[in-house]
């Protein structure tokens, strides 16, 4: 076993003197890359819901790469709502990313040839948006393409592979599965939540209000993905009006 | 008539490289609209938050399996537990949960 995590290392090391960037990137990928391997897995139960197999479910996350996004993407699908909703409500879902590209596109040196920037925001995620942003000086593709040799095979993979297991594991395994993806929201939602009360006050209105939408007369009428769209744009219009973040308190969140 | 899952899949692949392509490779400068900012902002939490509550509930057999997922992950998550043991302690709790029922 000590020789075989040698030879990794010694392989590596090698690596490290001749492409030192890129290593860094796969390095700082590889614990990514896994933790969106088991996101994408369950993922992948939401799409077999949504009725995709795993060929388009592993599509699907190669070319989209966002767990919120997607999942919001699979329930229009679900649903077999109109084309132009699902092009609304990505827009909604991915809405964040635009603010990434946005402060990602502040550090890039002018010289940056276009099909780099190209490549770059083909994959600009919470994480690969989050070791990028805290290095020093420019962006470095080389470093960004490491980190994306994992994160993007980890991505997809998952997914495929928790389409097939959604169709082999028994009933029982695959609805305690499914609110997998349900815990990884909360994950991120709750600890910040916590330490500002101005978003646990959004997510606790924002739970009311999606309850309560699910109930009422009319409303409830609407389909989930629709209730989600507006809800989101509401809601989120709303804090901005009440709310306005400060350009220092942004600063500090990145 | 079922829709293509195939357009569908392209529709959200485009939008999706849209939003992230186009800024790093035509707006050169910060937004500066303190609204725009705002509502970006609050966006990823409002909507992970109003996908995730009551859709919960209504995956697993039983509201209440959903409910007491929903309210452990929340006080793991509070406590700092992390992604993956959150989602793990989602699962376990179903699991164990609907045994009972």
């Amino acid at each position: 076993m000590s020789r075989i995590t040698d030879k990794i290392k010694l392989f590596f090391r090698f690596l490290f003197i001749r492409e030192r960037i890129f290593c860094e990137g796969i390095r700082d990928g590889i614990p990514i890359g896994l933790g969106y391997f088991a996101v994408a897995f369950s993922l992948g139960f939401t799409a077999r819901e949504a009725g995709l197999n795993a060929f388009q479910g592993f599509l699907a996350s190669l070319l989209n790469n966002a767990s919120a996004g997607e999942y919001a993407g699979f329930t229009v699908i679900r649903e077999n709502a109109p084309y132009w909703q699902m092009a609304v409500m990505i827009l909604i879902a991915n809405a964040r990313y635009l603010l990434m590209s946005c402060a990602l596109s502040q550090r890039f040196s002018s010289s940056t040839p276009w099909y780099h920037r190209v490549f770059i925001g083909y994959d600009v995620t919470d994480e690969l948006f989050g070791i990028t942003i805290a290095r020093k000086g420019d962006v470095e593709p080389k470093y960004f393409y490491g980190a994306m040799l994992c994160a993007v095979p980890g991505w997809s993979i998952g997914t495929l592979l928790g389409v097939i297991a959604g169709n082999i594991l028994p009933d029982r395994i695959v609805s305690a599965f499914g609110v997998a993806l349900f815990g990884m929201f909360i994950a991120i939602i709750i600890p910040p939540a916590r330490e500002n009360k101005i978003i646990r006050l959004a997510v606790i209105c924002s739970f009311i209000s999606s309850y309560a939408a699910s109930i009422l007369p009319y409303v409830s009428k609407l389909s989930e993905g629709t209730r989600i769209m507006i809800l989101t744009v509401v809601l989120s219009v709303l804090a901005a009006i009440f709310f306005p973040v400060d350009e220092k308190e942004n600063a500090d969140e990145k | 008539m079922k829709n293509n899952p195939y357009i569908y899949i392209a529709i959200m692949s485009a939008v999706t490289l849209a939003i992230r392509i186009l800024p790093l490779t035509l707006i050169r400068k910060q937004i500066k609209n303190r609204f725009i900012r705002s509502f970006l902002y609050y966006v990823p939490y409002i909507t992970l938050s109003v996908m995730t509550f009551p859709a919960i509930i209504h995956t697993t057999k039983s509201p209440w399996v959903g409910s007491a997922a929903l309210v452990l992950g929340i006080i793991g998550a509070w406590f700092k537990a992390g992604l993956f043991p959150v989602a793990i302690l989602c699962c376990i709790t179903v699991f164990i949960l609907e045994f009972f029922i």
